[in-house]
């Protein structure tokens, strides 16, 4: 899958003659400045580039360790030893926020990550040959999209243990659906235009056509389907953790965190105050972003 | 029209085979049973037990026992509570659920309708700004935590409510707010996109010059075509009512089936799982085919499509 981070070229491009650079990735560049005047949206890219240095970054600067528990102190509200408070073992909120978000960013991409592949995979082999195949695959998407598959996801993390590659696998499994439609409906069209039947005349091979040709003649919806998946998974994962099917105790996510500040709320509301703003700021900006993208990208959604 | 819904029913049909199929064996697979829990039972009671709930015959004949009750509409004996069956305690839960979730039903369709189109014909003015906030930050912010958080500000600090409990009609405000308001908000944003295409488009034009009122113009013209996204997203969104009952009945302690379903999958009750799966399963899927129906009928372009 490498083809999706190599700059693609938008559409075929003339045999390279001594051009002016300006010229390059036209596109992109245009799409990056209509994102860049979008406020909400770089409001969205800028917090979340904080949010993601602070989890990676913050609990090495930090004094306390993540486990590192205080019982003579227990909870105590925000001050300036501990920022945002502690909880009743007396361990360190905003580091137990930072690590937690570690984990619920790392879910989150992860899990989209697998929807990606599985979706763009099937949508586009669904896609290009057409036909039988693609009816049994399409309908057999249909199906599936009809089951409860938020229960199926539930009744797999009670049964078979909490583990947390359980939940990708599972939360990607599902994920992935509305992915394979897109990038299906995308190759349809695209495959019918006069530089595939080019490639086609030149005696390219079917996967190199695929990867190379239409693949990323379609990064436009993909790139914003998946900055929209990203907040739908870390949702998905938090509502886990939320009911104790999700991440497991010692390790934290914001879900898990909300779920502890929210059975505490009434004596120590900071457990539950802080979690749930930083979680709810980071599903707002991905979304915004996600939204900002498909303005600067000129997608036009079908479903939405 | 009559071939199109035969051939979604059976897709349906299908469908739940598959689903009921797929919960059999997932829940049989994993290791440890019903009964391994209780510590003090012996073998010749646990073979005893096994043999009462047929759980020695080989997987094969208990799924082709378990499917042919089912045709029974007989969902089975509780493994957890002795002497009640999974009909019983659904039909005891069941009703909790239904109430919570057409009343937040009502609320998201009531507020996110209403707010998608004060959007859309104010568009780009403060009333615009006001009610594509609120869908956004609904969209943002997941029921867990606004839940809690309305708990505290208006059951605990202010007291206007019980923080818990499912008794008087008060205790019906704050889980169908919560769980309304968080399908509210993407009701309203497809309400104002789908308003916006129409509002462009010549038959709005037409009415307009024939003199009709602005408000007729909007419900009894644009709303028809505006409203096709929102019916299309209401599959989706009663499932997901249901589903995030499972948050809610837990925050707010609500004797309902969601909280039963997961209780009943951490106790590996088999049969009461096995039953709530199909009940989601059928909702689900009845909505769906209806939401399809519902959307050829109002637009037949969807019916020549597929």
């Amino acid at each position: 899958m490498t083809s999706f981070t190599s700059p693609a070229p938008v559409a075929p491009r003339p045999a390279p003659v001594d051009e002016p650079v300006e010229q390059g990735n036209s596109l992109w560049h245009d799409a990056w400045l209509r994102l860049r005047k979008n406020k909400l949206a770089t409001f969205g890219l800028a917090s979340l580039a904080v949010i993601a240095f602070a989890c990676l970054l913050g609990p090495l600067l930090s004094p306390y360790g993540y486990e590192a528990q205080n019982l003579d102190l227990g909870a105590s509200a925000p001050s300036g030893a501990h920022w945002l408070g502690t909880d009743t073992l007396g361990r360190d909120l905003l580091v137990r926020l930072l690590f937690g978000g570690r984990i619920s960013l790392a879910v989150g991409l992860a899990a989209t990550f697998v929807a990606l592949t599985i979706g763009v995979v099937y949508g586009a082999v669904a896609g290009f040959f057409g036909g039988k195949l693609d009816a049994l695959m399409m309908r057999s998407v249909d199906i599936m999209y009809s089951m409860p598959f938020p229960i199926f996801v539930i009744l797999l993390m009670v049964l078979f243990g909490r583990n947390i590659i359980l939940l990708f696998v599972a939360i990607g499994a599902v994920e992935w659906l509305t992915m394979a439609r897109i990038v299906r409906s995308q190759v349809m069209s695209i495959k019918k235009m006069e530089f595939i039947e080019a490639a086609r005349s030149l005696g390219l091979g079917r996967r190199r056509i695929i990867f190379r040709h239409i693949l990323p003649n379609m990064l436009g919806p993909i790139i914003v389907y998946t900055t929209l998946t990203i907040p739908g998974v870390m949702l998905l994962e938090a509502f886990l953790s939320f009911l104790g099917l999700g991440v497991q105790p010692p390790m934290s996510s914001w879900g898990v965190l909300i779920k502890d500040g929210a059975e505490k709320m009434e004596e120590f509301p900071w457990l539950l105050v802080f979690p749930g703003t930083v979680f709810s700021l980071t599903l707002f900006s991905l979304n915004f972003l996600g939204d900002g993208l498909r303005d600067a990208l000129d997608v036009r959604s079908s479903k939405d | 029209m009559l071939r199109f819904i035969t051939s979604r029913f059976l897709q349906s049909l299908l469908a739940l085979f598959l689903v009921i199929t797929a919960t059999f064996f997932m829940v049989r697979f994993v290791p440890g049973g019903p009964f391994t829990a209780e510590k003090a039972v012996t073998p010749e009671i646990l073979r005893n037990l096994e043999a009462h709930y047929g759980l020695d015959k080989p997987l094969g004949h208990q799924y082709l026992d378990y499917l042919g009750s089912l045709a029974r509409g007989d969902l089975g004996p509780s493994f957890k509570y002795p002497n009640r069956t999974v009909n019983e305690i659904i039909f005891d839960k069941v009703p909790v659920s239904a109430e919570l979730g057409s009343i937040s039903l009502a609320v998201a369709l009531v507020l996110g309708i209403g707010l998608g189109t004060l959007a859309a014909i104010r568009r780009n003015t403060w009333v615009d700004y006001i009610a594509s906030s609120f869908g956004m930050i609904g969209i943002s912010i997941p029921t867990f935590v606004v839940g809690p958080l309305l708990v505290l500000a208006l059951a605990i600090h202010l007291g206007w409510f019980n923080a818990s409990g499912w008794y008087g009609p008060a205790d019906r405000v704050l889980p169908a707010l919560v769980l309304g308001i968080a399908y509210a908000a993407p009701i309203s944003r497809l309400t104002r996109g789908g308003l916006l295409e129409v509002l462009n488009q010549d038959f709005i034009r037409t009415a307009r010059a024939k003199g009709a009122s602005e408000f007729r113009v909007v419900t009894r013209h644009a709303l028809r075509g505006g409203l096709l996204p929102v019916v299309s997203f209401l599959g989706p969104a009663v499932a997901g009512i249901l589903t995030g009952s499972f948050v809610i009945e837990t925050i707010f302690q609500i004797p309902g089936i969601g909280r039963e379903f997961v209780n009943s999958a951490f106790n590996r009750d088999y049969t009461l799982v096995l039953g709530t799966v199909i009940l989601y399963a059928v909702l689900i899927m009845a909505l769906n085919l209806a939401v399809d129906i519902a959307q050829a009928w109002m637009n037949p372009k969807v019916r020549l499509e597929s």
